[in-house]
């Protein structure tokens, strides 16, 4: 007969009305399916009770398929196929990896036709695969693994993903759920899943931290707890940063000791396995021993004490620092700030990190439950929560958009809608309105970045709003509403106000960036603060001398002729073709001085356009005809 | 008659309770419906009342109430393990019909 679970009071389920739900924590390196069971979150293990799947999936030629700890092993004979770290390709293009030279695989370009397209393929014996396809097998067998345990269907998942994951990755890792056969319940930020592990929801209201050091990635976290309510107050990291580079530190320290260089393939692994397991064993031990027999016959029998291993990964833990504080400063928070530290990811295992966190933040962090599964133990609490099996708490989650969004304005200006570090979901519109006369359609494009010039800013979707009655230019009320959703996706609308046309856009973002490539754009911006505000100076001053040409030529067309003699129309004439030559060249001041003098050579005109207006309106009526 | 835990099953339920933080006990009754009849009822205890009826067993407070004692007397509830699922087991000596996974019965 089936097995039962307790349950919370007045929650049985009906029979077969079971509701099923797990937490999955898709890493880059390692993932894990969680669920609430018997009150509790428990991770769950496969038949031989491992708890970790490696993120590794392998395709063979019979169209088969092996995901784990068996691909995993077939990584070095079967490199082109063996997939790792599908995570780094989700919701990308090529051109966003940077560097493919290091890995393997034969990728195919899928250029950006249009939005939604554009992410990277891999060419495998099995046929190209796309990054969500990879995902997908991962998910695949963690269902499998849960549906065993639990001995029924899932009703859904909470899938967790970095805090800094852009919409086009979050599309993505939706996309690989449904193609896995998992309803996702919702996305979470991993670092709020840890923040829900520790039970720091129930905690007392509070700012906390949450410190990611996995293996090759750095991660922190601000979060704002509120009545219940969790708040992403600001995110950064380091992506090439991570438990990897402290192995290669012991290894470096190995070849210098031993006055080795130039290793085979074979020798760097079985030193670099080696380095790894002397920095597992520091943790607990004061000193190790390290030994190993090299292809060349060469024999290394090295002690390396905690002291030493310390003294060479010290700057590596100041590292992480950095982006600690670069959080906090975006925060708007001091250290003092911080009610809490959480510890996530295997690395922080090691003394000298806790201690360095310990030391930055001046309290001791929090590191009693297993940092590889603390994300999954909170994702699926959520999980529980969300597919109705807890009552009383039910809290809503609230995270925030990694880089600002915003649209294209005449002169190729950046106007920001949504600020970044803005809690989601949220809801913002702003009013613009039309260049020219007579200008009946608007295109909307939809950027994402943080500077002036939209050059330096991501594309994310363009689209059109057409239908605008003809007016004069500045007369429309274009309303243009952003709409960020719980889930981090975007949809953009565009509303003229007078007559209520109407057009909209719900943003399969193309592809985003990477988050080596958000940290880089957000230290591009402050770099080029100042640069940025000369070029949204300069491009103001054009698109303003532009607007003024136009006008001029537009009047000198209707009145010119009946109005100004000759002498003042070449006069006004060569005074536009200076300023339209001056606005060939960046001189900001140069157009500014030719613009004004053209406006001084008018002002004659002007005024006689005016007076010729006036006497047409009023011409021949009587004072008491006018409606004033 | 009563309700008993095996030794397995209350060594689980006073896990659960301690890793929980709060809960007098383990409530267990019967409802109608499912596909055959009566489905069991399996919950933590927060609050108790004044019908409830009590039992002991491993150290575990049992609670039942009196509409449910005839249904699941001389009961035995057990901790079982089945390939990567595991959970309880009633071995409920009332009962003359199943329906095919377990969930509900005949009595």
């Amino acid at each position: 007969m089936a097995l039962l679970q307790i349950s919370e009071p007045g929650l049985s389920a009906a029979p077969h009305q079971h509701r099923l739900a797990v937490g999955i924590d898709l890493g880059t390196t390692n993932s894990l399916v969680a669920t609430v069971r018997n009150g509790i979150s428990v991770v769950l293990n496969d038949e031989e009770g491992r708890a970790l799947l490696p993120s590794v999936v392998r395709y063979l030629a019979d169209d088969s398929v092996q995901v784990g700890n068996v691909a995993q092993a077939m990584q070095s004979a079967d490199p082109v196929n063996t997939i790792i770290s599908a995570k780094r390709f989700m919701g990308r293009g090529l051109h966003d990896i940077g560097d493919t030279l290091g890995m393997p695989y034969r990728f195919v370009d899928i250029p950006a036709a249009g939005p939604g397209q554009g992410m990277l393929q891999l060419r495998t014996v099995a046929g190209v695969k796309s990054p969500v396809e990879i995902s997908a097998e991962i998910l695949k067998t963690l269902r499998a693994r849960a549906e065993a345990s639990r001995g029924g269907e899932l009703v859904g998942a909470v899938i967790t993903v970095p805090a800094y994951f852009d919409d086009a990755q979050r599309q993505a890792t939706k996309d690989a759920a449904k193609l896995a056969g998992l309803n996702v319940l919702r996305l979470l930020n991993e670092p709020t899943a840890a923040a829900i592990a520790y039970g720091l929801d129930n905690a007392a209201e509070g700012v906390y931290a949450v410190y990611d050091l996995g293996g090759g990635t750095f991660d922190i976290s601000i979060l704002k707890l509120s009545r219940g309510v969790f708040e992403v107050l600001a995110t950064n990291g380091n992506s090439a940063l991570g438990g990897d580079d402290f192995d290669h530190r012991i290894y470096c320290g190995l070849l210098e000791k031993n006055g080795l260089s130039a290793l085979s393939p074979q020798d760097t692994r079985l030193l670099l396995t080696r380095a790894r397991a002397a920095k597992e064993e520091l943790t607990d031990r004061s000193e190790t021993r390290i030994t190993a027999l090299l292809g060349s016959g060469d024999t290394i029998d090295t002690v390396l004490s905690r002291q030493d291993f310390y003294a060479m990964s010290q700057n590596l833990v100041a590292n992480t620092l950095q982006p600690v504080r670069r959080a906090l400063r975006d925060a708007g928070l001091k250290v003092e700030d911080v009610k809490g530290v959480v510890m996530v990811g295997g690395s922080t295992r090691m003394p000298q990190v806790q201690r360095a966190v310990a030391e930055f933040f001046g309290q001791t962090p929090l590191t009693n439950l297993d940092p590889d599964k603390v994300v999954a133990l909170g994702a699926a609490i959520q999980a529980n929560v969300l597919a109705g099996n807890r009552s009383a708490d039910d809290w809503l989650l609230l995270d925030v958009i990694p880089l600002s969004l915003g649209i294209e304005t005449m002169g190729g200006l950046t106007e920001k809608i949504i600020p970044r570090n803005s809690t989601i979901p949220t809801a913002r519109a702003q009013e613009f309105t039309t260049f020219k006369d007579g200008q009946t359609a608007m295109s909307i494009h939809v950027v994402q970045g943080e500077r002036e010039l939209i050059s330096d800013c991501r594309s994310l979707a363009k689209f059109e709003l057409r239908g605008i009655p003809p007016m004069v230019a500045g007369a429309a009320r274009i309303r243009v509403t952003f709409q960020v959703d719980a889930d981090g996706l975007l949809s953009v609308s565009a509303r003229e106000m007078i007559s209520g046309v109407e057009s909209h856009i719900t943003v399969k973002p193309s592809y985003g960036l990477s988050d080596a490539e958000v940290t880089r754009m957000l230290q591009d911006s402050n770099q080029h603060a100042r640069d940025d505000m000369q070029a949204r100076a300069l491009r103001e001053q054009q698109v303003e001398a532009e607007q003024l040409l136009e006008a001029v030529q537009h009047a000198l067309e209707q009145d010119g002729d009946a109005l100004l003699d000759e002498a003042a129309r070449v006069n006004i004439r060569a005074n536009m073709d200076r300023l339209r030559e001056v606005l060939q060249t960046s001189e900001h001041l140069a157009i500014k001085r030719a613009a004004a003098q053209l406006n001084e050579a008018t002002v004659a005109f002007a005024q006689a356009r005016m007076d010729k207006s006036v006497s047409r309106a009023l011409g021949g009526k009587k004072l008491s005809d006018l409606e004033i | 008659m009563a309700i008993t835990l095996s030794e397995n099953a209350s060594k689980h339920v006073l896990n659960f309770l301690a890793k929980r933080g709060k809960g007098i006990g383990l409530r267990i009754g019967v409802r109608t419906s499912g596909c055959s009849g009566m489905a069991y009822k399996l919950e933590f205890v927060d609050e108790t009342s004044d019908d409830d009826l009590r039992f002991e067993s491993g150290g575990v407070t049992v609670l039942v109430d009196p509409h449910s004692l005839p249904y699941i007397d001389g009961m035995e509830l057990d901790y079982a393990r089945e390939g990567l699922n595991e959970g309880f087991r009633f071995n409920n000596p009332n009962v003359k019909d199943m329906c095919g996974c377990g969930e509900s019965f005949k009595v």
